[in-house]
Parts: C-alpha cells; sequence; structure tokens
C-alpha cells in the first residue's frame, strides 16, 4: 500500500520542484490544444464520410481484423508504459529501460500495421486523392500515426538519456511527460476505433 | 526528380517593372541593413546579445522591431491598392489584376499574421511578466523558437516578392479559388506555409503566456489583483492556444490538396469548400478578439496612469474580457452569413454576434469612466486611447449593423465591410499597440519618445484614418465590392481619391513615428528616464529600472493590492533597499532557436518549390535540434549575488540623485502616489 | 447607366433590408450619442490643468453605475435582437415573396467570369442579361461551375453565394421598370472586376417580346456549346440563346456531386446525425430543405 501511494505522488508530482511540475502544466495545455487538432479532424471526417466520389466507401476498404490487432498493440503499449512509470517512481532503472523497449517494440508493431494498411489502400485505388472521404480517413488516422512516430523517436531519446544520465529529475520530468502523449494517443486512437473503424465496418 | 523542385530562373520578377522594383526595394533593404551592422561592427553584439537571447524582454523588442517592418511593408501594399483605385476608373490603372490581386492578399496576410501578432506577441512578452513580478515566462526558450518561427514566415512572405509570385486569393485564402485547379502556381503555398509555420509559433506563445500568468505571478498577486493588460493576455492567450489549431488544420488539408492531390476543399472529388470556411473562421473570429484583447489591456493601463486614477469597474472589466473571450467562439458564421444557412442559424450566430457588443460596450463606458472625475494628462498614448474610444464605437456600429443578416446580405462583400473591420482593427487594434509603444519605451531604453512627434503622428493616423475609410463606408452603400481592380460606376471615384488621400495622411503618421524614433535616440540624454516610473506609473512593470535588470526584480515584490506599484509607492514601500541579495538563476543564451526559424525557413521555402529532399533534410535537421536541445540538462546560469548588488546599488545611486517621480514637472499633475480613498466593495 | 446603391432601392426586399439597417443605426445611436458626448465632456473638463474641475480618485466602484453599464448595452441589445429575428425570418432568401403568385423562374450559373441565365419555362438562355417582368417575384436557383461566387443586385436585394455542386435561392422583386445592375462580389480571379451583368425590368409585354427576341437569336446551348462558354472568358456580350437542353442546370451540379455515398448516419444510430449528414449533402445544395 504505501508503495502505491509513493508512486502515486511521485507520478503526479515528477521531481516535485515548481519548475518540472511547471513544464507538466505546460503540456497538459499543449495536449488540450493537440486535442482540438483532432476534434476538427474527427469533425471533419464525419462531414467528409459519404463525399466518395464514386470511389470506394468505409465498408470497402476497412478491416475489423487489422483495426482490432491495432488497437491492441497500441492499449498494450500504453500498459507497458504504465508498468515502466512505476519502475521509475521506484527508481528501478533497468525496469524502466526493459519496459521502455517493449512500448518501443509494440509502438513498431502497430506504425507497420498502419502502414501496410495505407500502402495497401493506396495500391487498391483508395489512397487519399481517390475521394473526400479517403482524403478525410488518411489525414485524420495518419495524423495518429505520425504523432506515434514522433512519440516513438521521444522514448529512443529517452532510452539514450537514461543510459547516458541515469534517472535523473530532468530525465524523470521527461519521462512523466512522455507518458501522458504516449497515453494521450490512446485515448485518440480508441477515438478512431469508435468512430472510424467500428461504424465504417457494421 | 528535379534537383530545384519547380524552381527555374523564369522565377524572378523580370517580367514586370512594378514587380521587378519591389524585389529590388527587398533586396536592397536588406543588403543595406547587412551594410549598417557590418559598418557599425555590431555582428558580434547582434548574435551574442540579442538573437541568442532568451530575455523576455529582448524577444519582446525584437518582436516589435518584426511588426515595425511588416508594417511599412503592409502599408505600401495599402497605398498602391489606395492609388490603383483611386485612377482605375474606366482604365486599367497602372496594376494588372494579377499584380492588383497579390497585393490585397500580402496586405492582409502581413497586417494580420506578421504586424499585428508580432507586435502583440512583443508587447506581451516585454511587458507582462514584469507586471505580474517575474523574472521571465515559464518557458524561456520555447519563447525564443516561437519568435523566430514567426520571423521564418514574415520572412517567407518578404522572399516571395523576389522568388516567385505571392498569393491571389486573399488573406483568408478560400478554396476553390485557392486550390490546386484555379491557382496552381507557388502563391498560395507561399501564403499557406508562411501561415502555418507562424501560427505554430503563435500556438506556443499562447501556450507560454498562460503558464505563465498561473504559475510564475509573485506572491501576494492573486488573479483579481492582475493589471488589466495581464487579464487580457490571460484570455487573448486561452483564445489562442484553443483556435490556433483550427487555423493548423484548415492550412494543412488546403496544403495537402495542393501538393498531394487531396480533396477536401475541390468542388469535384467529393470535397467541401464550406468546411474551409468554418474551419477557418473558427480561427479567424477569436483571433479578431486575440488581437483587440490585449489592445485594450492597453488602454485600460493608459487610461488609468493618464487620468490619475484607478481603473474604474476593474471586475467589470475583467468579467467583460471573459465574457468576449467565450463569445467570441460562439459567432464564426456571421462571416458567411449569405452561404444559404435557414433563418434560424442565421438570427443564432446574428444574436450571438451582437451580444458581443455588451461586453465591449461595458469596457468603453468604464474607460470613460476612469476618465471621469481624473485628472487627464494628454501624452501620446493617451491621446491614441481617447482617439479609440470615439472612432472605435463607430466601428462597433457598423459591426452590429453587419451582424443583422439581411443587412449583411446587401452589406456583405462590399467596402463597407472593409471600412468596418478597418474601424476595428486600426483604432481598436494599431492604435492600442502605438499607444503600447509609446507607453512602455522608456522602460525598454531607458528614455522617452519625443512628444511633439508622437502627437503629430496621433493627428495623422486619426485624420488619416476618418479620410480614408469613411469614403469606404459610403462606397459599401453605394454597392461598390472589395478587391476591385478597376470599374466602370463615375460615381465611386471621387470617394475612392478621397480614401486615397487619407491613406497618404496616415503614411504622414508612418514617417512621424519614424522621424520620432530618429529624434528621440539623437536627443535620448535630454529625455533619460532615471527612475524607471517614468509616467507615475500604477503597475509592477514601472518598479524595475529603465532599461530593467535581465532578472527584472532583484528581488521579487510583495503584492498587497490592486495597481500593486502606486500601493507601494503609497505605503512608502517601493524604494527600500534590501540589505542583502541572492543569486539569481537566469536561461543562458542560446543560438538554437534561431537556428530553429532559419531551418524553418527554408523548410517552407522548400515546400513551396516542391523541393522535397530539402523540405526532409530542414524537418529532420529541426528534430536533431529539438532533441540535441533535450540533453541539456544545464541551460541556466546564475548570477552571484555580488553581481545583483553592484547593478541594484547603481541604480539606488541613480534613483537618489533624482526625484523618483518624473511626472511632477506636469502642470496636470495631482500629486504623489497616496492610498486612494476607495467605496465598500472595490477592495 | 449602371450607377445604383443600396440606398436607392428599387424593390420590396432591399426597402426592407435597407430600413432594417436603418432601424438598427437609429437604436445604436442610443448608446453611440452618449459615448461621443461623455468623450469630449470630459476630455475637455478633467483636463489636468483644470483645476476647478472636481478630482476623485476614489471613484472607481458606483453600483448603481455598473448596473447602467451593463443593462442599458444588453437593453439595446435586446431591443435590436428582436429586430434580427423577425428580419433574418422575414427576408430568408429562401422564402417566396408571395406564394399567391407563381414566379418566375430562371436558373443562374456563375461562371469565369460571366453570368448565365437559364429560362427553364421559356427555354431560352442569356449571358450576362437578367430581364423578367417588373412585379412579378423572381426565384432564382444559383450554382457556380467554377470557384465560389456570390450573387447580388444591390438595387433588389441579395446576396447569396452561388457554388459547385450546390444550389442556394434568392427571390427578388422589382417594383418599377428599370435598369440596375449586378455582379459577383466574392473575388473570383483575373476577370473579376468586370464580371457583372444587366438587370432589366420591364413590361410584361416588353418580357414577351424580349424572350421572343432570344427565341431569334437560333443559336442552342447544348453540351458542346454550354463547355465552350464555361471556358474562362471575361467582358462578354450579352449573349442570346434560343433553346436549351433541358436538365442542364442540374447536370452542371450533378457533375461535382456524382458518386458521393450517402451520409455517415446511415451507418449511424442517432437521428441527429442522420439530419446532419443529409444537411451536408451534396445535391439538395447548402440547406436541408
Amino acid at each position: 500500500m504505501s508503495m502505491a501511494s509513493a508512486t502515486d505522488a511521485t507520478l503526479v508530482h515528477p521531481g516535485g520542484s515548481p519548475e518540472t511540475e511547471e513544464k507538466a502544466f505546460g503540456f497538459w495545455i499543449y495536449l488540450m490544444s493537440d486535442a482540438i487538432i483532432f476534434a476538427l479532424l474527427f469533425m471533419t471526417y464525419l462531414v467528409m464520410f459519404g463525399n466518395t466520389a464514386g470511389g470506394p466507401e468505409a465498408k470497402d476498404v476497412f478491416s475489423l481484423e487489422r483495426a482490432a490487432a491495432e488497437t491492441f498493440l497500441l492499449l498494450m503499449s500504453s500498459t507497458t508504459f504504465g508498468m515502466a512509470s512505476i519502475a521509475a517512481a521506484r527508481a528501478d532503472r533497468e525496469r524502466v529501460v526493459m519496459w521502455l523497449v517493449v512500448t518501443v517494440a509494440l509502438g513498431l508493431g502497430f506504425i507497420f500495421l498502419e502502414f501496410s494498411e495505407f500502402r495497401g489502400m493506396i495500391a487498391e485505388g483508395a489512397g487519399p486523392s481517390r475521394s473526400g472521404f479517403l482524403s478525410a480517413f488518411f489525414t485524420l488516422v495518419g495524423t495518429h500515426g505520425l504523432h506515434v512516430s514522433i512519440g516513438l523517436i521521444w522514448i529512443v531519446t529517452m532510452l539514450a538519456q537514461i543510459g547516458m544520465k541515469g534517472l535523473s529529475v530532468p530525465v524523470l520530468s521527461r519521462l512523466y511527460r512522455l507518458g501522458l502523449f504516449w497515453h494521450f494517443l490512446d485515448i485518440i486512437w480508441v477515438a478512431i476505433f469508435s468512430i472510424v473503424y467500428l461504424p465504417g465496418l457494421l | 526528380m528535379d534537383f530545384f523542385g519547380r524552381l527555374t530562373l523564369d522565377s524572378l520578377p523580370f517580367y514586370s517593372a512594378i514587380a521587378a522594383s519591389g524585389a529590388g526595394v527587398t533586396v536592397l533593404g536588406g543588403l543595406s541593413v547587412v551594410a549598417l551592422i557590418t559598418y557599425l561592427g555590431a555582428w558580434k553584439a547582434l548574435f551574442g546579445e540579442w538573437l541568442s537571447s532568451l530575455d523576455h524582454k529582448k524577444i519582446g523588442i525584437m518582436y516589435v522591431v518584426v511588426a515595425l517592418v511588416m508594417l511599412m511593408r503592409g502599408f505600401i501594399d495599402a497605398a498602391m491598392m489606395r492609388s490603383q483605385q483611386a485612377v482605375a476608373f474606366n482604365s486599367d490603372g497602372y496594376l494588372p489584376p494579377g499584380h492588383f490581386d497579390q497585393i490585397f492578399s500580402s496586405h492582409g496576410t502581413i497586417m494580420i499574421f506578421f504586424m499585428a501578432m508580432p507586435f502583440l506577441s512583443g508587447i506581451i512578452n516585454f511587458v507582462m511578466p514584469q507586471q505580474i513580478g517575474s523574472r521571465d515566462v515559464a518557458f524561456p526558450f520555447m519563447n525564443a523558437v516561437s519568435l523566430w518561427l514567426t520571423a521564418a514566415g514574415a520572412g517567407l512572405v518578404l522572399i516571395s516578392l523576389v522568388i516567385g509570385k505571392f498569393s491571389t486569393a486573399g488573406w483568408t485564402g478560400y478554396p476553390p479559388y485557392s486550390g490546386p485547379e484555379f491557382t496552381p502556381g507557388v502563391g498560395v503555398d507561399y501564403w499557406l506555409w508562411a501561415v502555418l509555420i507562424s501560427g505554430i509559433g503563435s500556438t506556443m506563445s499562447g501556450i507560454n503566456f498562460l503558464v505563465t500568468i498561473l504559475k510564475r505571478r509573485a506572491p501576494g498577486m492573486t488573479m483579481f489583483r492582475l493589471p488589466l493588460f495581464t487579464w487580457t493576455v490571460f484570455v487573448a492567450a486561452i483564445l489562442m492556444i484553443f483556435a490556433f489549431p483550427a487555423l493548423t488544420v484548415a492550412c494543412v488539408m488546403l496544403a495537402l490538396d495542393r501538393t498531394l492531390d487531396f480533396h477536401f476543399f475541390t468542388n469535384a472529388g467529393g470535397g467541401n469548400m464550406m468546411n474551409y470556411i468554418n474551419l477557418f473562421w473558427l480561427w479567424g473570429h477569436p483571433e479578431v478578439y486575440i488581437l483587440i484583447l490585449p489592445a485594450f489591456g492597453v488602454f485600460s493601463e493608459v487610461v488609468a496612469v493618464f487620468s490619475q486614477k484607478r481603473l474604474f469597474g476593474y471586475i467589470s472589466l475583467v468579467l467583460a474580457t471573459m465574457a468576449i473571450g467565450i463569445l467570441s467562439f460562439t459567432v464564426w458564421l456571421h462571416h458567411f452569413f449569405t452561404m444559404g444557412s435557414s433563418e434560424t442559424v442565421n438570427s443564432f450566430f446574428g444574436i450571438m454576434t451582437t451580444i458581443i457588443a455588451v461586453p465591449t460596450g461595458v469596457k468603453v463606458f468604464d474607460w470613460l469612466l476612469t476618465m471621469f472625475r481624473g485628472r487627464l494628462i494628454f501624452k501620446p498614448p493617451m491621446l491614441f486611447t481617447i482617439g479609440f474610444l470615439v472612432t472605435f464605437v463607430i466601428g462597433g456600429l457598423s459591426g452590429v449593423l453587419l451582424a443583422m443578416p439581411p443587412v449583411d446580405y446587401l452589406m456583405h462583400n462590399t467596402t463597407f465591410l472593409i471600412a468596418h473591420f478597418h474601424n476595428m482593427i486600426i483604432p481598436g487594434v494599431l492604435f492600442g499597440y502605438l499607444a503600447g509603444y509609446m507607453f512602455w519605451f522608456p522602460k525598454a531604453f531607458g528614455f522617452k519618445l519625443n512628444e511633439w512627434w508622437g502627437t503629430a503622428s496621433f493627428w495623422c493616423w486619426i485624420i488619416g484614418f476618418y479620410l480614408a475609410f469613411m469614403p469606404l463606408y459610403v462606397l459599401g452603400l453605394m454597392g461598390m465590392p472589395r478587391r476591385m481592380e478597376h470599374y466602370d460606376i463615375a460615381a465611386w471615384q471621387p470617394h475612392l481619391i478621397v480614401a486615397a488621400i487619407g491613406a497618404f495622411i496616415i503614411f504622414l503618421g508612418i514617417v512621424c513615428l519614424g522621424v520620432q524614433l530618429w529624434v528621440s535616440v539623437r536627443d535620448r540624454r535630454s529625455a533619460l528616464d532615471v527612475s524607471g516610473d517614468p509616467w507615475n506609473g500604477r503597475s509592477l512593470e514601472w518598479l524595475t529600472a529603465s532599461p530593467p535588470a535581465p532578472y527584472n526584480f532583484a528581488v521579487l515584490p510583495k503584492v498587497e493590492a490592486i495597481d500593486a506599484f502606486w500601493d507601494m509607492k503609497a505605503r512608502g514601500v517601493a524604494y527600500v533597499q534590501p540589505k542583502e541579495y541572492e543569486p539569481i538563476t537566469m536561461p543562458k543564451n542560446t543560438l538554437i532557436p534561431l537556428l530553429v526559424g532559419g531551418t524553418a525557413f527554408v523548410f517552407g521555402f522548400a515546400m513551396v518549390w516542391w523541393i522535397w529532399w530539402l523540405a526532409v533534410a530542414t524537418l529532420a535537421f529541426i528534430g536533431g535540434l529539438v532533441i540535441f536541445r533535450s540533453f541539456d540538462d544545464d541551460p541556466d546560469f546564475t548570477m552571484p549575488a555580488s553581481t545583483v548588488q553592484a547593478i541594484e546599488d547603481r541604480r539606488y545611486e541613480q534613483l537618489a540623485k533624482h526625484p523618483a517621480n518624473e511626472m511632477a514637472d506636469e502642470p496636470g499633475y495631482a500629486g504623489d502616489p497616496s492610498p486612494d480613498p476607495l467605496p465598500e466593495g472595490a477592495r | 447607366m449602371l450607377t445604383s446603391a443600396d440606398l436607392n432601392p428599387k424593390g420590396p426586399i432591399s426597402l426592407a433590408e435597407r430600413q432594417l439597417l436603418f432601424d438598427a443605426f437609429f437604436i445604436m445611436m442610443i448608446v453611440i450619442v452618449p459615448v461621443f458626448v461623455m468623450a469630449a465632456l470630459f476630455t475637455w473638463r478633467y483636463r489636468g490643468t483644470n483645476r476647478k474641475a472636481r478630482y476623485d480618485p476614489g471613484f472607481v466602484y458606483y453600483w448603481p453605475v455598473e448596473i447602467l453599464v451593463w443593462g442599458a448595452p444588453a437593453a439595446i441589445i435586446v431591443w435590436l435582437g428582436f429586430h434580427l429575428w423577425d428580419g433574418t425570418h422575414k427576408l430568408d432568401p429562401y422564402d417566396p415573396i408571395d406564394k399567391s403568385v407563381e414566379p418566375l423562374e430562371v436558373q443562374v450559373v456563375a461562371q469565369d467570369w460571366k453570368w448565365l441565365f437559364i429560362y427553364p419555362e421559356q427555354s431560352i438562355a442569356v449571358v450576362n442579361e437578367l430581364v423578367f417582368p417588373t412585379g412579378k417575384p423572381l426565384s432564382l436557383k444559383i450554382t457556380s461551375d467554377t470557384v465560389m461566387n456570390s450573387f447580388v443586385i444591390p438595387a433588389l436585394g441579395g446576396q447569396i453565394y452561388a457554388m459547385a455542386g450546390m444550389q442556394t435561392k434568392l427571390h427578388l422583386l422589382a417594383d418599377e421598370n428599370g435598369e440596375y445592375w449586378g455582379r459577383n462580389v466574392q473575388y473570383s480571379g483575373y476577370g473579376f472586376a468586370d464580371q457583372q451583368f444587366h438587370a432589366i425590368s420591364v413590361s410584361d409585354e416588353d418580357f414577351e417580346n424580349w424572350v421572343q427576341k432570344a427565341k431569334d437569336a437560333g443559336k442552342m446551348l447544348d453540351k458542346e456549346g454550354y463547355e465552350a462558354l464555361a471556358k474562362p472568358s471575361s467582358k462578354l456580350p450579352v449573349t442570346y440563346y434560343s433553346s436549351v437542353t433541358p436538365g442542364l442546370f442540374d447536370s452542371i451540379i450533378y457533375k461535382y456531386t456524382k458518386g458521393n455515398a450517402h451520409g455517415y448516419a446511415m451507418q449511424c444510430t442517432t437521428p441527429e446525425l442522420a439530419q446532419a449528414s443529409q444537411a451536408s449533402g451534396g445535391e439538395t445544395g447548402s440547406r436541408a430543405e
């Protein structure tokens, strides 16, 4: 029990100094701004859903199996990132590294699946220039994928920093913000899954 | 694959004498700045102390420099439009449509994105941290990145004069006209990337300002003791954070349409142009308030200081500011009542729009009531404020008229609309920034601006404004559309000639600003601000030295009331030197933000000209810079207490030699600060 | 010839729109005039050198004044709001002016940089000239075969956007015979400044004669003819077409919307979404009817 509460405290107040707290707060605000970007992309997708211009429709191009696999990978990566955060709170450097590596692997799997989905669609003539609907789809899902890719670069950077600097206060602070980012992308993906893939296929 | 994308020698502007001379002026202007810096031997100081600085005050000043340079450029565009329309009755004038269209597009783009926005960010950067008793903004590094991204965008607009052409699609870039089918050249791409790159900078500025206000206030500075300028920045920052994503999304989609053949806004292929227009104004309307709220803040500070009286109705003004901020997100559809929405939709957005007039009206009355039973001193900032009060309500009137959908059916897209928004933006925004520039200039440089030339500038601006824009109201009522390169209705011409004369008088106002700066620098020794408090100020920025020490406050002030500095003066604790000082930690200078901005400029250029390898390389380089910076765990340095002591000793020596209050010689001076007798409920 | 103003209305729509402008203007004067008076008065009276004026630095809050400065503008906005609601509903450009009268229907197509008017009942078409009988409501269906345009005849009323793949509507009426100018007021590119047309209201008899004149022109507006006409051109003289391929107007709209599937809502569950998707659907125009 006592360990859990210590963990919570560290997760909520990374490093504890006003400076790191400020950075975490600023990052929250950035995420809110980014959430608006996604909200507008979702809105655009809904507006353009029927604008298929004689091209393929959602049910022709989406695969529930792939989307489910992507969801699984990303949700798992969020869990493993959570494990890394717990290890960080315990100052267990090796476990942090291990869990982050697992997270990268899962994230790469997600990106690979998405990339092959996109490539397959383009090969079938269902690329983003085919119709307004597909433009909106590629932009929405692609923007999320781009965020995940940036997140992966960030994780790799953090692995390097942990290797060089250990779990210092600035490193923990960055790790905390990276966690916010990674879980945020998970939430966005859940929205993509339930607004893009599920209604498109059911 | 072409190494230079679609960039060829034909992109140079030798096809037209006017375009070539514009390019020539731009290139010569750039070269002469380089020559001047070399002549002065100032390169080292420039890079070492300014371009690499993370100090919010220097960043603020550099923003204002960008704004003033772009004001010239934007004004030249305006003058060309006015002179073209003055002569283009039944004739083609001297500008062909393709060129005239670039000019109105660049005028709007420059004035909004690269004049007003940097001016605003500059004044906020310089003033706000001092007003809340802070040593810097929350994220100084990001602050510098914002500056250089804005400068990169401005650079793209400027270089479009020399290489290629600018957009002809207006500052709003409505598709499908701005799409690849109708404007395939580089013009719209220049517009897009300039706006996108600077827009990212603005979003980051918004985050920075908000966190600074929420987290960096001096002890005792509660939210309801914040000076009104800081309150307006607070609301504007929230608007920046939530509105700019809409602009980013709209522009990215348009860029995808243009470069990768997407179909967001095309006529065919399942595009929907109205989605762009909705997204654009979802940003565009809050943007108006992003620009104007801080100007309202400036007016609030100025009117109180030069009425020698506390602001009337502080709480009302704060509430009105917040109300405007919230309402600004609920009115965007009034930019396109004529789209054919249902009468209920139009009525809703029309009524929401008129409701904004209520808090705005409250503000106007509260400013007037601040003057009531005050002792007014007519320094140039105060003149701009009074000029604003009178002129702005006319713009408010025409705004309410345009908010009535049936009236808008008639007046939309006419010069009435042009007159309306210039009537909001020149007196409302620009007068505010100019007032702020003259108000805080002594704080930034330690000497006052020449008052005679400031007053002359004010009169030129306001007379020029009325002459230039009242005829446009009339022309709008006569049905004259905006953006007319020529016309065949004789009755319009006299009004357009008057408008051109007005533009010329505004030009004199700009000349006066230049002369004012020149004369003030030349005669600076006779107008030194030694106390740091040249106007008998009320808020904390006047507590610091002029120019302030790098750390602003050697010891963070303890705030006990609204108008914190006035209160400290009244209690006699403003100038008590502490016994000893503590070391102060501040960010080290770094050239990385400049490098990020410079690379972003090259990236934008590469995207405009489809030089893909360069775009990828520059983007990777920016990513590398950010990662490189993230490895730096020691970005700060600590100024030892002894250095602080030395700086402060010098300041107190100076203070002792001069009377603290430089306004005391004014004939209208109302007396030294004393605790105000306040009625119940006002504390 | 082409001199007319919004302030000189020739029909009930522009007259009512102008009246609303005047009403709102005068209502607003209730707050505007006090501002002018106070600004002038306070600036003069409380100038620093005037030591006779009362100086009261403690006058920074007074609750009756606070109520007034919020209440007065709010009351005026409520008053204006009623006018606004009422005016917007009465002057909805989609509403027929007089339901008991059969209007003259004209289909309007914005092109680079000219206007094509198709008279489906008369089966004629004309470029850059809109002729109609005085006193008979005019029902315009408007679309664009190029970028977004905005259609207006200031003397009669307006305006409304013309957008590709969509149809908007406008109802106008002229009270007296006359010649007015109409034009595109939404910037549309190189030939924008010259994109105007004559709007001429004539007696019933003259209208019949005019229709006959068009019929005698002997030129067909078929698919090929239309394609040629739609190419960018400016300052085109008035051109008559004695017959028009039926359904041409709809085919111009359909060209941009064909192949679009049903909306998102069909696969979604809530009726709100279903409605929203219909509203955004292509062929019905920008408004669900």
